[in-house]
């Protein structure tokens, strides 16, 4: 596989691969070796036409660790209409000699258009396009629950894994749907009504609107940022009423099994879907997912870019 | 297909390579063993427990992974990883030697040398292989040889090993040269 677009596109085993790739990579960082030279001589471009912080800086740091040469991209502020907009910034990306674009995009669809316009010869990573996906982050946060649930090797079978909040516009929520369901776990959703999709029904997953009675059975919980830049409507009342049906505190947080995980992609809104409390408890593996996002991040461009790809 | 060495010819391979590293490392206590994934780490564990069978020393064993330094991961599509242990003695100041089956082109202990400079900056290398077939592409010699086993490139030499293959055994395919590459 050349581009890594959705979920959707990895099979189970591929999905697998990636995870054991990352766990080779994060042993290698931990034997002290902190550079490669496995991608020397490639350029990665991160262009990023929205805001971001670690999933910019950890594709970039997981780049340089491979001995890549970076271009930072900052397509912010663009006045072309998108399909050109993007068209021209690929032009110049492919006259740079890309090997590979990461590719973080307001517009749903962004990484396949990009991918599929043959205006470029590299590979195409989706670091987040609108409200569709973000493959990256479900593969290190599957890879985080992995690493604490089960054995290195094996899938999440027989796992329950809570995701909290703002379903409607997370990327996150869709692509950790599609990984979790499958490597073998059971999802469940707790949102208010108005933050679930219309679509569910045919995701394969449970929807819950009650968190204290979901918390008890989970093995890990993915708490959702609010994002405050996408609730154009009326969602819900206030923030207030929010944090109190659907923010996680640590009175919360002590229903859940003694091994179950908090998680959250970050960045927390703290005191909103999430308490302070919470976020620096010994159940929150927040920092971590940031550290292993880079390993994951390895592994992705080892499989994608490193070798010599069939299309 | 014809067999090369038997599955006694691999064993007394491995006792005489056990030997020889004893006889050439006067302190046995400063040498580390690395075997490079698959059939060479199999045969490093065996060499290790070989030399504690002979002189009850126990030599830490371990394995090193060299898929990320490889010099054709461009022109190849991208291989899985293999798990890399570097035993708790570290290879800082130590005698690692380095074990794989096959010794052709050089280039995996190029790599290997490599990945090894990564870990620490061992006292000295040296290589063991269980077969040296020849064609060796750049300058690398093997210090303890199982068997010299002269080829052309129109041919294969397969090792299996009990621990992966349920059977010890080398053997030689005739192929095509392009296959070889």
């Amino acid at each position: 596989m050349r581009h890594l677009l959705s979920i959707s596109d990895l099979s189970r085993d591929f999905a697998l691969e990636i995870l054991s790739t990352a766990h080779e990579l994060s042993r290698v960082s931990e034997n002290g070796t902190k550079k490669l030279p496995t991608l020397r001589g490639k350029t990665v471009v991160n262009l990023f036409a929205e805001d971001s912080t670690r999933t910019r800086i950890s594709f970039e740091a997981a780049a340089k660790r491979l001995s890549a040469d970076v271009i930072n991209f900052s397509a912010k502020g663009s006045s072309v209409s998108k399909g050109e907009s993007l068209k021209d910034t690929a032009q110049t990306l492919q006259a740079l000699g890309a090997d590979a674009v990461i590719l973080r995009h307001p517009a749903s669809g962004a990484a396949h258009r990009l991918a599929q316009g043959r205006w470029i010869s590299g590979s195409v990573i989706n670091a987040g396009d609108g409200t569709h996906e973000h493959p990256s982050q479900a593969l290190l946060d599957a890879f985080t629950i992995q690493r604490h649930l089960c054995d290195s090797k094996g899938d999440l079978a027989g796992l329950h894994i809570a995701i909290v909040g703002d379903i409607l516009h997370s990327r996150v929520a869709r692509s950790n749907i599609l990984l979790l369901k499958k490597l073998g776990a059971t999802v469940t959703l707790v949102a208010p009504p108005t933050l679930i999709p219309f679509a569910w029904q045919s995701w394969g997953v449970e929807v819950s609107h009650d968190l204290d009675a979901v918390l008890p059975t989970v093995d890990a919980v993915i708490m959702l940022r609010i994002q405050k830049e996408r609730m154009s409507d009326l969602y819900f009342p206030s923030s207030r009423e929010y944090s109190a049906l659907f923010g996680i505190n640590a009175e919360r947080a002590s229903l859940m099994k003694s091994h179950a995980l908090v998680m959250h992609p970050g960045p927390m809104n703290r005191g909103l879907e999430i308490t302070a409390e919470v976020a620096d408890s010994s159940a929150s593996v927040v920092v971590e997912q940031v550290a292993n996002g880079v390993s994951v991040r390895m592994a992705i461009l080892y499989l994608f870019i490193a070798g010599n790809q069939e299309d | 297909m014809s067999v090369a060495l038997s599955s006694e010819d691999i064993s007394r391979a491995i006792t005489r390579i056990s030997h020889e590293i004893l006889e050439k490392n006067t302190d046995p206590t400063s040498v580390t063993i690395l075997g490079i994934p698959t059939r060479g780490a199999d045969l490093a564990y065996r060499i290790a427990q070989s030399i504690l069978d002979i002189s009850g020393i126990e030599i830490p064993v371990g394995a090193l992974d060299i898929t990320l330094h490889r010099d054709d991961l461009r022109i190849r599509p991208p291989r899985p990883l293999m798990d890399t242990v570097i035993p708790l003695a570290g290879v800082e100041g130590r005698t690692v030697i380095l074990v794989d089956d096959v010794l052709f082109s050089g280039r995996t202990i190029r790599s290997a040398l490599d990945a090894l400079g990564e870990v620490g900056r061992p006292a000295r290398v040296q290589l063991a292989v269980l077969v040296d077939r020849g064609h060796r592409e750049l300058p690398i010699r093997a210090d303890y040889v199982g068997k010299n086993l002269p080829t052309s490139l129109n041919q294969s030499v397969k090792v299996s090993l009990i621990e992966r293959d349920g059977a010890d055994e080398v053997s030689i395919d005739e192929v095509s040269a392009a296959e070889n590459l």
